[in-house]
């Protein structure tokens, strides 16, 4: 598991606290496996804009609908890099 | 002296669990001011004053009991402001208790309950108030003329009643679950509902939105749900008829507009306490507050006034995909407004058919209080106050 997934479960798991990261599929939309409704979903991107120092448009949300999904967006905006 | 009751914090509460007190006996406090946590069967409430004053005598401790609503749990010296009917009945119809002078029934010859089978005589107070702290009149000594059972009656029958047991263990889940079922059945069983839907061109609030959201931070972003309940909130204003309580047989509009806005709890369940005057505040004023609430409602820290002030309901589904709902009435409020999910749909403007974001609108409206044609002109106006969202 890379550095970037775990700063990334830790973030979520403070919007829910019963999350179980083992239980959770990477490529499966995060807000029907984990019945997050909006205000949920905005607080998690304005968790992972703090934790990361990443600008996340509105726009680009949808791009964070997956665990892999946010990985990858996170990676590339720090350079390609884990961090 | 005054004594301040267990509270009754919505139509399904019947009793409650007294969490901490926030005071001390001795200390002070001004209106407002949170005294106690009180967790009902769907979650924490911190109570607030209704007056100020001080807190003289602490008469339950805290604990897992059950307790029902109207049972004194202080005394308190009020130096201003004034208790509501559920926090003072009459000194007489307080619980007997150490040191407390006899009550009044047992002074003079006990009246007797009505004969079984016969339908007591009560004034229409004391019948309502029976049904709302589920004390039978049919067991209740009537002490007003000709036999008479009068609002203190009640008060006392419901406060001389025995503890309920400690409640074998039930999940919170139950508990919930049994509450709304509670509200909900009362409401299907008193309220005849008249149910409205209509279908709302959204291109203009979705077109707007997007353009605020992009020039704003991260941490300053609107929902796109917060527009929409200050659109009800304004639509309110031009039909108040809708904004308000059922009470004592009769529609009492609230001169301030508090929707209260659902919320689905973790694990199930949910709550709809109110963003108060949702009408007066600005869009970034009630998004930071709404966000506060929601915080609140999962944290179990809700207010008291949050949970009994809202003056309408406000739900949407639209996030889980569903496009049309016709919802519940929460007693006593009159009417409940829910927002379907944004859809594309073929949509005529200018005589030109072109692809539109649209949602629905439902209104559900108690029949007693208004009559369809408010409520179609309610769903007349948040639909054209929609269309103008900067001048939300």
């Amino acid at each position: 598991m890379s550095t970037t997934q775990d700063r990334i479960l830790r973030v979520l798991g403070d919007i829910v606290p019963e999350l179980e990261p083992a239980e959770l599929k990477p490529g499966v939309n995060l807000r029907d496996q984990l019945d997050l409704d909006s205000m949920d979903f905005l607080n998690f991107m304005v968790a992972l804009h703090k934790e990361f120092g990443v600008d996340i448009p509105e726009a680009e949300y949808r791009k964070f609908l997956t665990l892999d999904g946010c990985v990858q967006y996170i990676e590339a905006a720090k350079g390609g890099k884990p961090c | 002296m005054a004594e301040f009751r267990m509270p009754k914090l919505g139509a399904d509460m019947s009793a409650g669990k007294l969490v901490a007190w926030r005071k001390k006996p001795g200390e002070r406090f001004e209106r407002g001011e949170i005294i106690a946590v009180i967790e009902t069967d769907k979650t924490a409430i911190e109570v607030e004053s209704f007056v100020t004053g001080v807190l003289e005598k602490i008469l339950v401790e805290p604990g897992d009991a059950r307790i029902p609503v109207g049972t004194p749990l202080a005394v308190m010296t009020v130096e201003s402001g004034t208790l509501p009917p559920i926090e003072a009945p009459r000194a007489e119809a307080a619980a007997p208790r150490a040191g407390a002078p006899a009550p009044r029934a047992a002074a003079a010859a006990p009246p007797r309950p009505a004969p079984e089978g016969a339908r007591a005589k009560a004034s229409p107070a004391a019948r309502r108030r029976a049904l709302e702290l589920g004390v039978d009149l049919g067991s209740v000594p009537g002490t007003g003329p000709e036999g008479r059972i009068t609002l203190e009656d009640v008060g006392q029958a419901a406060s001389a009643r025995p503890a309920p047991a400690p409640a074998a263990p039930e999940s919170r889940q139950q508990r919930m679950r049994d509450a709304i079922a509670a509200a909900m059945a009362r409401s299907k069983r008193e309220i005849p509902h008249y149910y409205l839907a209509t279908t709302i061109d959204m291109s203009k609030l979705d077109a707007w939105l997007e353009a605020a959201n992009r020039e704003r931070p991260i941490t300053a972003r609107l929902l796109y749900g917060v527009p929409l309940v200050k659109a009800v909130a304004l639509a309110l204003r031009e039909v108040p008829e809708l904004n308000g309580f059922w009470i004592d047989g009769r529609a009492a509009q609230s001169s301030g507009v508090h929707p209260g806005v659902a919320i689905s709890l973790r694990g199930g369940g949910l709550v709809a306490p109110a963003l108060h005057d949702a009408d007066k505040r600005t869009l970034d004023d009630l998004m930071a507050a709404f966000a506060d609430l929601v915080k609140r409602a999962r944290a179990g820290t809700l207010k008291s006034s949050e949970v009994t002030d809202p003056t309408i309901t406000i739900t949407s589904l639209g996030e889980r995909g569903v496009e049309t709902l016709f919802g519940i009435i929460y007693p006593p409020q009159l009417a409940l407004v829910g927002f379907g999910k944004p859809v594309e749909r073929p949509w005529v403007a200018e005589g030109r058919v072109c692809a539109r974001k649209v949602i629905t609108a439902t209104l559900s409206g108690d029949h007693r209080a208004t009559d369809g044609h408010r409520g179609a002109l309610f769903l007349d106006a948040l639909g054209r106050l929609i269309q103008e969202p900067e001048k939300l």
